[in-house]
C-alpha cells in the first residue's frame, strides 16, 4: 500500500518540480542534440572552441562573461586551448588594474569583462538560468526525458528571429518566437557565415547557434563532466553496497521468516 | 528504557566497571542500540534512519560550504560561483547540499504520512509527535533561509514574499517585518541574519531529534498493527520484538542504500532539476520575476496561503466581523500556519481508539484523499494564483482542514473498525508462516 504512496509521491514530485520550473516561456524550443546530454555526455572540445569564436567575434560586443576566468579556457574538458593560446587570447582583452590605476592587457587569472551594454545580461550562467522552461504544458518533462535545457533554449532563441521589427518609445523591438514575451530589444545577430571557422566547419546559422550554446553551457557548468563521472562512480559503489546489504539483511532475517506464505 | 523487558548492559572487565560507575555512556549506547523493536515493522519505518543520515549529510556539506561562502549582498552570488568553479569538489558538495534539502523533505513527508496512517501520534506517543512537528517547523525555517543564501532572483523575491507574511499581522506587523529583515527591505542585514540562523537551526534540529528518539524509546515503537508489544513477561516481549541492532540497523541501511542510489543519480546527472532556473540570475531588487514560486516542498502550504482571497465568503465575513483586523492577507497567513497547527493537534483531534489505519475502513478513504489533496495543493501552489487554480487551491485547503477538524473527530464515533490481531507475533506469523516464531521453532498460538 505504501508502495503506492511512494510511487505517487515520486510522480507528483516530478510534476510538482516541473510546475515550479514552468514560469514564463511560451515559444517553441527545438530539441537540438548536444554531445553533453545524458549521463555519459561530454563536451565536444572542437565545438567549444568554435563557440568561443562566435562569442568573441559577435556576442562579446555587448555581453559579458564575468564569472569565467581566462585560465579555465585551458582546462581539460573545456575548450582546452594550449596555455600559450590562452595567454594570447586573454591579452586581447583589457582590464582595469586597481594597483596600476590603469588599463592593462588581461592575464590568465583575470576574468572576462562584464557586459559592454548595460542592458545586455551577462552570459556566464545563462545556460542554467534559461533551463527548464519547457513543456509539455509547463511540466518540465522534456527536461527530464529529453535532456532539454538552457543550451536548447539559447540555440532556439538565436535562430528564432523573424524579420518583424517594431518601434516603441524610441526603442526597437525584434520579434522572436522563442522569447517569452516575443518582442526583444536584442537585434538578430546570426544569419550564417558570420564567422569563418578555423576548423573548416561550415558556418550555417544553426551551426553557429549550437556552437555558442554549447560554449555557454560549458561557461555555466565547467565541472559537468567531472560531476557526471563522480555521480556514476557513486551510483556504482552504492549499488554494490546496497546489494551486499540486501543479502546480509536477507540472511539475518531468514531464521525468522522461514517461508513466505502468499 | 521503554518498559519492554530486555537485556541491559553489564560491565564486565575492571575498566568497564570503572567507566560505568562514573559515566554510563557505554550502557546508554548499548541500551539505545539494543532497544526491543516490533518485528513486524514494514518498509515505511525506514525513513527515520534516512532522515538522520540526511541531517548529518546537510550539516557536514553545509560546514564545508560555509568555509567558502560570503554572506553579503554584493558578494554572496559570486561566492557561490566561486564554490562551483574554484573550490575542489565544490560543485558536487553544493549539489549534494541543494538536493539534500529535497531528500530531507521527501523523507520527512513520507515519515509524517506514515505516522498519520498508522496512528503513531496516538497515546502514549503524543510528545514524540509534537516534537516531530517542531522538527518539521525548524526544517522549514532552515530550508527557507538556506534558499535565500545564494542571493539569486528567487532567493531575494522568496525572502521578500515570505518575510512579508509577518507584515500582515495586525498592529505589530510592520515593526515586526522591519525587525526580521533588519531594515526597510530585504538586503545585506537580512542575508547575514539568515546565514547565522541557517547555521544554528540544524543543531536545534539535532537536539530535538535526540529528544524525539528518547521519547519513542520510552514508549516503544508503534508498528503497522498499532497493537502494543506485550510487556508482561520477558518471553512474550521476545516473541513480539527483535533488537534494533542488528536486525533493523541492517534493514534500514539497505533501504538507505536504495534511496542513496537514486539520490546520487540525481546529484550526478540532473542536479538542477528541483531548483528554479531564475536562481542563477543574481538578485535584482528592481526586477520582479514574472512568477515567484517557493521550492517544491513548500508548495502545498503556499497554495493554502494564497487560496483565501477577499472573494471567499469566509474571508469576507471574518474581515467584517473583526472590523477589518483579520483581512484577506492575514487570513491566508493564519490558514497557512493553521494547516500545520492542526497536524500538531492530531493526538486530540483523532477520537478513534483504534490506532492503525489498517483496521479503519472509512479512515483509509479519508487518509488517501488527504494524500491526493497534498499533491493537488502542491500542483496548485506551483501555478499562478488566478482562474481555476485558486478554486482548486480553495477546495484543496478546505479538505485539508476538514480532514483534521471534522472527519477525524467524527470518524472515531461513527466508524466500525475491523478486528485487530491480539499480538504483534500473530500479525508477523500471518505474513511469514508459523515456523517463524522467534526463530526457535517455538510453538505459537497458531490457528
Amino acid at each position: 500500500m505504501f508502495k503506492k504512496l511512494t510511487i505517487t509521491a515520486l510522480t507528483a514530485l516530478t510534476l510538482g518540480a516541473g510546475g515550479a520550473l514552468a514560469a514564463g516561456g511560451s515559444g517553441h524550443v527545438t530539441d537540438y542534440k548536444f554531445s553533453f546530454e545524458g549521463p555519459f555526455g561530454r563536451y565536444d572540445q572542437a565545438q567549444l572552441q568554435r563557440g568561443l569564436q562566435v562569442y568573441t567575434e559577435l556576442c562579446s560586443a555587448c555581453h559579458g562573461l564575468e564569472l569565467v576566468a581566462f585560465r579555465t579556457l585551458a582546462d581539460p574538458g573545456g575548450p582546452s586551448l594550449s596555455p600559450d593560446a590562452m595567454r594570447e587570447y586573454a591579452a586581447t582583452f583589457e582590464v582595469f588594474d586597481a594597483e596600476l590605476e590603469d588599463w592593462r592587457p588581461a592575464g590568465p587569472t583575470d576574468h572576462f569583462p562584464e557586459s559592454m551594454d548595460p542592458n545586455a545580461p551577462d552570459l556566464s550562467l545563462m545556460a542554467k538560468a534559461r533551463a527548464g522552461f519547457h513543456g509539455p504544458n509547463g511540466t518540465g518533462l522534456n527536461q527530464l526525458f529529453k535532456g532539454m535545457g538552457g543550451a536548447e533554449y539559447i540555440a532556439s532563441y538565436l535562430t528564432g528571429f523573424t524579420d518583424d521589427v517594431k518601434e516603441e518609445a524610441g526603442s526597437f523591438f525584434y520579434y522572436n518566437h522563442v522569447f517569452p514575451t516575443n518582442w526583444v530589444q536584442m537585434a538578430p545577430v546570426l544569419y550564417g557565415d558570420d564567422v569563418t571557422y578555423a576548423d573548416g566547419t561550415e558556418a550555417t546559422m544553426q551551426q553557429e547557434a549550437k556552437d555558442v550554446a554549447a560554449f555557454l553551457m560549458w561557461a555555466a557548468e565547467p565541472g559537468m563532466m567531472a560531476r557526471k563521472q563522480a555521480g556514476f562512480v557513486s551510483v556504482m559503489f552504492l549499488t554494490v553496497l546496497t546489494v551486499l546489504l540486501y543479502l546480509t539483511n536477507k540472511r539475518l532475517w531468514a531464521p525468522y521468516k522461514p517461508k513466505k506464505q502468499v | 528504557m521503554s518498559g519492554i523487558p530486555h537485556d541491559h548492559y553489564e560491565p564486565k572487565s575492571g575498566s568497564e566497571m570503572w567507566l560505568h560507575r562514573r559515566l554510563p555512556i557505554v550502557g546508554l549506547v548499548y541500551d539505545t542500540l539494543m532497544i526491543p523493536t516490533p518485528k513486524n515493522l514494514n518498509w515505511m519505518w525506514i525513513w527515520g534512519v534516512v532522515l538522520f543520515f540526511t541531517l548529518v549529510l546537510q550539516i557536514v556539506t553545509g560546514i564545508v560550504l560555509a568555509m567558502h561562502y560570503v554572506p553579503h549582498a554584493d558578494m554572496a552570488f559570486a561566492s557561490i560561483e566561486h564554490i562551483m568553479r574554484n573550490v575542489n569538489g565544490g560543485d558536487f558538495i553544493r549539489y549534494l547540499h541543494m538536493n539534500g534539502a529535497s531528500l530531507f523533505f521527501v523523507a520527512v513527508y513520507l515519515h509524517i504520512f506514515r505516522g498519520m496512517y498508522y496512528g503513531s501520534y496516538k497515546t502514549p506517543r503524543e510528545l514524540t509527535w509534537i516534537i516531530g512537528i517542531l522538527i518539521y517547523l525548524a526544517m522549514m525555517a532552515t530550508a527557507f533561509m538556506g534558499y535565500v543564501l545564494p542571493w539569486g532572483q528567487m532567493s531575494f523575491w522568496g525572502a521578500t514574499v515570505i518575510t512579508g507574511l509577518f507584515g500582515a499581522i495586525p498592529f505589530i506587523g510592520s515593526d515586526l517585518l522591519t525587525w526580521l529583515q533588519g531594515g526597510p527591505a530585504v538586503d545585506s542585514p537580512t542575508l547575514t541574519r539568515f546565514f547565522s540562523l541557517h547555521y544554528l537551526l540544524p543543531f536545534v534540529i539535532l537536539g530535538l531529534s535526540i529528544v524525539h528518539v528518547w521519547a519513542f524509546h520510552t514508549t516503544g515503537n508503534n508498528n503497522p498493527t498499532g497493537v502494543e508489544v506485550r510487556r508482561t513477561s520477558r518471553d512474550e516481549a521476545d516473541r513480539d520484538t527483535l533488537p534494533f541492532w542488528p536486525y533493523f540497523v541492517i534493514k534500514d541501511l539497505f533501504a538507505l542504500g536504495v534511496v542513496l542510489v537514486v539520490f546520487f543519480a540525481i546529484v550526478g546527472f540532473m542536479p538542477n532539476y528541483f531548483g528554479h532556473p531564475d536562481n542563477y540570475i543574481p538578485a535584482d531588487p528592481l526586477a520582479t520575476p514574472a512568477h515567484i514560486v517557493p521550492e517544491w516542498y513548500f508548495l502545498p502550504f503556499y497554495a493554502i496561503l494564497r487560496a483565501f482571497d477577499a472573494e471567499v465568503w469566509a474571508v469576507a465575513l471574518t474581515d467584517w466581523l473583526t472590523l477589518g483586523i483579520v483581512d484577506a492577507k492575514f487570513f491566508g497567513v493564519l490558514a497557512m500556519f493553521g494547516s500545520i497547527l492542526v497536524m500538531a493537534l492530531l493526538p486530540w483531534l483523532d477520537t478513534s481508539n483504534v490506532r492503525s489505519g489498517r483496521y479503519r475502513p472509512m479512515f483509509k478513504v479519508a487518509f488517501w484523499l488527504l494524500v491526493i489533496d497534498f499533491f493537488v495543493l502542491m500542483w496548485a501552489g506551483a501555478m499562478p494564483a488566478e482562474g481555476i487554480y485558486t478554486t482548486v487551491a480553495l477546495i484543496g485547503s478546505t479538505y485539508w482542514f476538514a480532514y483534521f477538524l471534522v472527519i477525524l473527530p467524527v470518524l472515531g464515533v461513527i466508524e466500525k473498525p475491523l478486528p485487530q490481531p491480539d499480538t504483534i507475533e500473530e500479525d508477523f506469523n500471518a505474513h511469514y508462516g508459523d515456523g517463524a516464531a522467534s526463530g526457535k521453532a517455538a510453538t505459537s498460538p497458531a490457528e
